[in-house]
């Protein structure tokens, strides 16, 4: 093995770990940040200790060993300053003189103290972006340059978030509990929002070029499926898994072999995984078997879970999805929902109808400035045969555009319309 | 990354009870973790068949196999980041073997499934 191998390999043990030294610690220490703190010391000893003797054959006993020297070091450091935590270390010393050797500890109340942990990484005290580094560093276990890859920000900006992120909990004087009943579906959305977020981070801007994108995907999918095992009960969260799971299971279908990207309609549904959707389709059900059909990830995914299902694109059911979208826009009323529901209303009923939708937002004003909405206006009008009208709605649209790829296939309908009008 | 691994072993005694509650907590910290995706038993020989074709010719063989020496008894997919963290899975889930059930032998293999997403 080359220093690099062993370095991944020791990366990798680690991160198994990682979950449940944090949380053991924080239980003991009270403070979290302290925990995440010692136990990125663990990883430093053992990158200094097992290049030369090699990962031990128990290496989350030995990490968990490391960090609860450490972590009685740190209180006896403070055992002046503070009673209460001296009789912690007081406690921790005996407990390790009764168990010199702490097995692997597979603890059973893992799911407990995950779930504690997920919700501090996620507080609303925190704003979006420090929730965000802050998951991905005690959740998943990414390092600060990993994240700082992943967002495209320099690796100093990340560690900053998580300093002062860090500092934010322990001076809030938070106390590291799990919330009970209507408070943990208020912090669950906060926490669903954080995963939603890295997701849809890693999703919408998978272009092929940087690996590291899609990897935010599959971060964000583990943390659905942490919070599925530990929040069995909430159906958001199987509704958000769901989601996740039916719109990554098109990520081999998205784009051409040159990187281009494909939309749905057209792409190749062979290429679809679906183990990824029988996935899928299980977590939206059970999130229904909880009673949570009308949830703002739920409704979702049971709009892509239509295009899911559907074996050829002519056989999507658009009569549902836009029954779902209106759903959804009672849920959480929002303009872009309403534009959704009238895309899905034009390919179910005729684009006269779409069309009276989309005028409405118009007069509205409530998306000016967002391009996709003269788009399917010009779409819409194109297809009623109005192409004079679709041909400046596409002009419209493409002056708004902020993609180059985007403007230059909306400058291109408007071509098409022009052509049309002129031959009409 | 998503990987299969499976477990062979000439040797068909179940595990010590210590072993199975072991699998069992590490399983349980595999699904919570968010790396087990999947998983499962297989029946004994006697339950399955195999489909050969060799000289050109197609036959049915019912379980169990006289030849077989080694019998796969379970699998599970886990989603990882990368083969070395595949490798650490495995070889905890080994140890376990090795410290609850001492004398076995066998072989637990770590496949990589195909992926054509890039991603």
């Amino acid at each position: 093995m080359t220093a690099a191998d062993t370095h991944r390999a020791i990366l990798a043990v680690w991160r198994i770990e990682q979950p449940r030294l944090i949380t053991s610690l924080a239980r003991m220490l009270r403070d979290v940040a302290l925990a995440e703190d010692l136990t990125q010391d663990a990883l430093l000893a053992a990158i200094e200790t097992w290049p030369a003797t090699g990962i031990p054959e128990k290496p989350g006993a030995w990490l968990l060993a490391i960090v609860r020297r450490r972590a009685v070091d740190q209180l006896r450091r403070g055992k002046m300053l503070e009673r209460k935590h001296a009789m912690v270390a007081h406690d921790m010393e005996a407990e390790q003189r009764a168990m010199p050797d702490p097995d692997s500890g597979l603890d059973d109340d893992i799911g407990d103290e995950m779930l504690r942990l997920v919700f501090t990484a996620c507080h609303p005290l925190l704003s979006r972006e420090a929730r965000t580094a802050l998951a991905l560093r005690m959740i998943c276990g990414l390092t600060t340059d990993e994240i700082a890859r992943a967002f495209l920000v320099p690796a100093a900006t990340i560690a900053q978030r998580i300093v002062r992120a860090k500092r934010t909990l322990s001076e809030s004087g938070l106390t590291y509990e799990t919330p009970r009943g209507t408070e943990l579906s208020q912090r669950l959305s906060s926490v669903l929002e954080v995963v939603y977020l890295i997701f849809n981070e890693g999703y919408t801007a998978a272009r092929g070029s940087d690996w590291l994108r899609p990897q935010l995907c599959n971060e964000a999918l583990r943390m659905g499926r942490v919070l599925t095992a530990i929040a069995p009960y909430e159906p958001e969260v199987h509704g958000l898994v769901a989601l996740m799971e039916l719109n990554a299971s098109r990520t081999a279908a998205r784009t051409d072999a040159a990187g281009e990207p494909i939309l749905m309609l057209e792409q190749d549904r062979a290429l679809w995984d679906q183990l990824q959707i029988r996935r899928g389709m299980r977590a939206l059900a059970r999130a229904h078997e909880l009673g949570g059909a009308r949830g703002f990830y739920v409704l979702q995914a049971a709009i892509v879970a239509c295009h899911a299902e559907a074996r050829a694109a002519a056989e999507t059911d658009w009569l549902r999805i836009a029954g779902l979208y209106a759903e959804l826009a009672d849920v959480a009323p929002s303009p872009v929902v309403e534009l959704n529901r009238a895309v899905a209303i034009g390919l179910a009923e005729g684009p006269a109808v779409a069309l009276a939708i989309v005028d409405r937002l118009v007069r509205e004003r409530a998306l000016e400035g967002y391009h996709l909405l003269p788009g399917v206006r010009g779409d819409l009008l194109h297809k009623l045969g109005r192409f004079d009208e679709a041909r400046a709605a596409f002009e419209a649209a493409a002056a708004l555009a902020g993609n180059r790829r985007e403007h230059d296939l909306l400058m291109r309908r408007a071509a098409k319309a022009a052509g049309a009008a002129a031959s009409s | 990354m998503r990987f299969m691994s499976f477990i062979t072993s000439a040797q068909s005694d179940p595990p010590t009870p210590e072993l199975m509650d072991a699998m069992n907590k590490l399983a349980n910290r595999e699904i919570k973790a968010g790396r087990m995706i999947d998983s499962g038993g297989l029946m004994p020989l006697d339950a399955g068949a195999r489909v050969h074709i060799a000289d050109g010719k197609l036959s049915v063989v019912d379980g169990p196999f006289v030849e077989a020496k080694e019998v796969i008894g379970g699998y599970a997919i886990f989603e990882f980041r990368n083969k070395e963290e595949a490798v650490a899975s495995a070889v905890e889930f080994m140890q376990l073997h090795k410290d609850l059930m001492p004398g076995w032998e066998g072989i637990c293999e770590v496949r990589a499934l195909a992926d054509f997403s890039g991603a």
